[in-house]
Order: structure tokens, then C-alpha cells, then sequence
């Protein structure tokens, strides 16, 4: 049987675009090299508790009934309903630099106030910076590329402020260092600042479960383990995949999630090298270095501290942070910088029920430093913990049969590996505490830790680059016909724009030109 | 296919597409996109979900044909003819 489509990945992309596919009786299959859905968003068990990978907050949050905006496209796209996700919102959240703290909430006014208040001499300014962004179309994708720090001190006259304006949307959704595209920058600023922050009590688990259950009900196939080995291409043109297990499936057509270059890099030798290299990008920096500049280099420490029932650090949902006035967001030279990140308590969103009280912290992390520890795998196995887990791109990478779902390095072993991990979440800890919330250390009942390496091996996205490639390709093309990127790579992040990103690829490159309006009835 | 259930088909599409909205006192003669929030890949939903449920085919130079209730069921009278509505 020959597939309308294959879809590499069952993230939020992924699934997205399969709902689209299956709703119109598309024959379509979703593989998943992991026993389980998500990829970047994706869950795991550990000790009896459960944890998401990558979720803090849901962006983009609307009440029901708010006209245009990227949630209600969603839902419409999904035929979902607004209760359905379950959401609720923040409680507030904190930009908390040495000298100034900024809150917001869900409610803009909120932002602005704190601004006026901090930055009195900045209120103009500000003013006219929103009034820009509400200005911008950020959906016209032929909008020539700019830097958002360029356009943003045309308002913004105090290097404080601005730093402190970037910090959450660069944390949140930048690949490139210390900057962003202005239309990502107006694509974050509204998705967070204007729109707002919100949670499903159960996490990402709620949204999978809701996006596999209505691709499944749509007789979507979805595929676990099954890890593509090569993406099949005759005369520049993609035919199909090859499984790892060598299985072969034919299609018209492959939207891959796995990023860019990945896909590049699964295409035959013979084709990239006669087709497809150099790659020719539009952007003269990343066309010099080839590929390897789309590789992005902005990875993340996640250290998850589980508190005792009833802790309260802070009533903050989400606190942005850096401990330098001028903030880097960089790919450090050692292993992680502790000196910025974000600090998320889930606990702190308005739940209808409690849930057990965590402190996040992520950090900017050194991809390579990491991969350059020893792990040692003998202690790590022997205490139930996978082996496959955390070894980079090595052979077993995909996977040797152990358990997925506690997918976290044992924190006892003794290997540099795991050393370093425990060095990194004493000085993560130490670094915000009490700065930006009490001292939580006594009530820590549980810790769990993961490093680009986990990332790389969850995700897939070489570097552990948890945002993708720093060259977005806005319209899915490769230079392979039939062959279309989607999700982080295709430059919609979160999980409501890798959601829509699916969605519009999917439109755009099957349902769209599949001649659903056009040839095949007329 | 009479008018009246042209209409009931195009709205239960609606519904479908946007289970958020109140689709019970959508007026014929104004814009479907000025009463509820529509864009267009939702039209193109519109679009799909006739083909689908009705083997009906809209070519993409038509859209505009589908601004009101009155002017789908003026737009698809004769393509709907002979249908049975499903809903």
C-alpha cells in the first residue's frame, strides 16, 4: 500500500498534521522512533510519579470566545473545543533581574504598569514598541528577515529594560544566540505577553492524550519504535522511508519533525550529495558554513526538585531570571550557566486540584561539554535505569528494549557523567535561592535531572537543540520534492505553534495541493 | 436537496468545524465571517467537509460564493440536488 503521507515524528506537530490528514480520509501513518508520543513534549514515570520532558506553560492562552487568535485557530483546525484542553491560568509570573523585577500576568495592563513603574523614562517608548508589534503581521512569511534586537532599541533606549524583555521570549522560543527574527520576537511577545500562560492539570499527557485519541477515533496509524532509518528518494524526489527495521513504506508525500538537517542527514548519501549540498539557505552566514550552521546551539539543563506536600517557595508561576544585569543568552563555555534561566512551579497554575509542589529550573547548556563526560553505563542499568539512555548519537540510540518511561540517569552513579549532574543542580540551586524564591533545599524529596545529551536522544534534534536550527525554513521546502519540515524547524514553536505548524504543512503540501479543491472532482 | 436543508447542511459543518460557537441564529443575508470566527483554512474546512459528506466539489475560485447562508444555498442548489442530507 502506498501512504498520501508519512509523518515523521508523533510530536505536537506531528499528530497535528496527522488529525488533518485522517479527518480527510487521507491514508496517512505517524512514526514514532520512541515507545512513546510527545517527542519534545513528550512525559515519563520515574519513581511512581509522573513528569513532562519540556512543558512549563502552554503559551498563546485566550479565553474561550476571543476571535483570531493561534489557540482558536487551533481548536477550529482540530475540531477541538476550548474546555477540552483543560486549561488554567497562571497565578503571575516575574522577569527578575538584579536591579529591576518586572511581573505579568495573562492581563497585558499588568506589564505595562510594572514598566512605567520601573522604567518611568521608558513609558513612551514601550508604548510605541507595542503599538509596533500589534502593527506587524508576523503570519506574512515573505516579511524580510530582521534582527528583533535592531528593531527593538529603535524604541527601547535602556539596555535593562530590553534584556529584560527579551529574556523570557529568547528562553521560551529562540534558537539563535542572543537574538531572535523579529517576526519570531512579535510571534513570542504576543504568545506570551499578550495572550499569556496556562496548564492542563495533568500536563502534557492531557493535550497527547486528547491529540492521539482523535487521531486514533480518525483511524490515523500510528507507529511506535519505529525509527526511520532513511528517507527514500528517486531523482530528487522523496518516494517514502526506510524503518530501522527495514521495513519500506512508499508515499507521495513526507512531512518530517525530526528538524532540518536531521532530515537532511536521513535522505540517501547519493541524493544529498548530488542534489542537495551545499545547502542554499538565502542567508550568506549559514550558505558559507553549510549545514553544520543549522545546527543550533542552545541546549538546556532541566533540574526538577519534587517538595514535600504544602511547600511553597513562592506563589510565582513561572520567574525568568538572571543574575547579571546584562543578560547572555549563549551557549556557555562550561557546562551550564547558572547565572540565568527559568524557574517554573507547576503547582502555581489555578488547578481545580492540587498537584504535588515542584520547583523547574532550566539552564543554558554546553551540548558538547557534556557529550564529552564518561557515563558510565554498568551503574546506570543495574539500578533501573535504561542503557540506551543519555549516549549521544551512538549506536544504540534507538533504543536496545529497555523501559522508556524512567528515562533519567541514576543520580548515585559515580561517572563523570553523572558527577557533573549532581555539581550542576547544587550550583543551579544555589544560584537561585533565596535571590528569587525561599530556600526550598529542606523540603526536596525527590531530584531529577536531565542534560542536552537526554535531550538530543529524546528529541532527536542534533546539539540537543531543544528550538532546532537557527535558519527557519518558513514555507516546509526542502530541496527535495515531496519532502516538507514541520514543527520546530519549520520556525512555529511551543506547543500550540508546533500544533499549528503541522496543521499548515499539512494543508499546505497535501490536502491543499492534493486537488481536495481542485482536479481529481472537476 | 431542499433550500432549507442546504442551509441545516452548512451549518452543521459550522458546528463541526467550530464546536466553540453559537450556531443556532447565524442571520442568511449577513457574512458568515462577521458573525463568527472564521478564517480561511476554515473555509477550506467548509470546502473539504462538502466534498466529503456530499461528493460535492467547490473550485477555489468559487469561495466567495460561500460568504452568507444565502448565497451557499443560492451556490449550491443545483450541486446539491438529488443529495440527502446528512447531519
Amino acid at each position: 500500500m502506498k501512504y498520501d503521507a508519512i509523518i515523521i515524528g508523533a510530536g505536537m506537530s506531528g499528530l497535528a498534521a496527522g488529525i488533518r490528514l485522517a479527518m480527510f480520509d487521507k491514508r496517512v501513518v505517524v512514526l514514532e522512533k520512541h515507545y512513546v508520543w510527545g517527542g519534545l513534549n513528550s512525559f515519563y514515570q520515574f519513581k511512581g510519579r509522573q513528569f513532562d520532558v519540556g512543558l512549563h506553560a502552554m503559551t498563546n492562552y485566550i479565553p474561550r470566545g476571543a476571535k483570531g487568535r493561534p489557540l482558536t485557530r487551533l481548536l477550529k483546525q482540530l475540531r477541538l473545543r476550548h474546555e477540552d484542553l483543560d486549561l488554567h491560568e497562571q497565578n503571575y509570573s516575574l522577569i527578575s533581574f538584579p536591579s529591576a523585577k518586572l511581573r505579568f500576568t495573562n492581563d497585558f495592563s499588568v506589564l505595562r504598569d510594572e514598566v512605567r513603574r520601573e522604567f518611568p523614562a521608558q513609558r513612551d517608548a514601550f508604548d510605541n514598541l507595542t503599538r509596533a508589534i500589534a502593527d506587524f503581521n508576523e503570519l506574512d512569511l515573505s516579511a524580510p528577515r530582521q534582527s528583533a534586537r535592531e528593531v527593538v532599541r529603535r524604541f527601547v533606549t535602556e539596555p535593562l529594560l530590553e534584556d529584560m524583555l527579551f529574556c523570557p521570549l529568547t528562553f521560551y522560543g529562540s534558537a539563535i544566540e542572543h537574538d531572535m527574527d523579529w517576526d519570531q520576537f512579535v510571534v513570542m511577545w504576543k504568545s506570551i505577553y499578550m495572550e499569556g500562560f496556562a496548564r492542563p492539570t495533568k500536563g502534557v499527557r492531557h493535550v497527547l492524550t486528547l491529540l492521539t485519541n482523535r487521531y486514533r477515533e480518525l483511524g490515523g496509524e500510528l507507529r511506535l519504535r519505529a525509527g526511520v532509518k532513511r528517507i527514500v528518494s528517486r531523482t530528487g524526489e522523496a518516494v517514502g522511508v526506510e524503518l530501522e527495521n527495514s521495513e519500506v513504506l512508499e508515499a507521495d508525500c513526507v512531512l518530517s519533525s525530526a528538524g532540518f538537517v536531521e532530515s537532511m542527514k536521513l535522505l540517501e548519501p547519493t541524493a544529498s550529495a548530488v542534489g542537495c549540498m551545499p545547502m542554499r539557505t538565502g542567508n550568506p552566514t549559514a550558505d558559507a558554513v553549510g549545514l553544520n550552521g543549522h545546527i543550533g546551539r542552545l541546549s538546556f539543563t532541566e533540574s526538577i526538585s519534587v517538595l514535600n506536600p504544602g511547600a511553597m517557595p513562592t506563589d510565582a508561576t513561572i520567574i525568568f531570571f538572571s543574575n547579571r544585569d546584562r543578560f547572555e543568552y549563549r551557549c556557555p563555555d562550561e557546562l551550564v550557566d547558572v547565572d540565568s534561566g527559568v524557574i517554573c512551579m507547576p503547582q502555581n497554575f489555578r488547578l481545580d486540584e492540587p498537584i504535588a509542589p515542584m520547583v523547574r529550573v532550566t539552564n543554558i547548556a554546553n551540548h558538547a561539554k557534556w557529550c564529552a563526560l564518561r557515563r558510565d553505563d554498568g551503574v546506570d542499568s543495574s539500578v533501573n535505569v535504561p542503557a540506551d539512555w543519555g549516549q549521544g548519537l551512538g549506536a544504540r540510540d534507538q533504543g536496545s528494549g529497555s523501559n522508556p518511561q524512567s528515562p533519567i540517569p541514576n543520580p548515585l552513579g559515580n561517572d563523570a557523567y553523572t558527577a557533573a549532574k549532581q555539581a550542576c543542580y547544587e550550583r543551579s540551586i544555589n544560584a537561585i535561592t533565596p535571590r528569587h524564591l525561599a530556600d526550598f533545599r529542606p523540603q526536596v524529596s525527590m531530584i531529577d535531572m536531565f542534560t542536552p545529551r537526554t535531550i538530543e536522544h529524546y528529541t532527536g534534534h542534533l546539539g540537543g537543540a531543544v528550538y532546532g536550527s537557527p535558519v527557519k525554513r518558513r514555507t516546509g521546502e526542502t530541496p527535495v520534492k515531496n519532502l516538507y519540515v514541520m514543527g520546530t524547524d519549520q520556525g512555529f514553536l511551543g506547543i500550540i505553534g508546533a500544533a499549528l505548524s503541522g496543521i499548515s504543512m499539512a494543508n499546505k503540501w497535501v490536502l491543499q495541493r492534493d486537488g481536495v479543491l481542485t482536479e481529481r472532482d472537476a | 436537496m431542499q433550500d432549507s436543508e442546504i442551509k441545516q447542511a452548512i451549518i452543521s459543518i459550522i458546528g463541526d468545524i467550530a464546536p466553540d460557537e453559537d450556531t443556532s441564529n447565524l442571520k442568511p443575508d449577513v457574512r458568515l465571517r462577521e458573525q463568527i470566527d472564521l478564517d480561511s483554512m476554515d473555509f477550506l474546512d467548509i470546502v473539504m467537509e462538502l466534498r466529503k459528506q456530499y461528493g460535492v466539489n467547490v473550485p477555489d475560485t468559487d469561495y466567495m460564493q460561500l460568504a452568507t447562508l444565502d448565497s451557499c444555498v443560492n451556490y449550491l442548489r443545483p450541486k446539491m440536488q438529488g443529495k440527502t442530507l446528512k447531519v
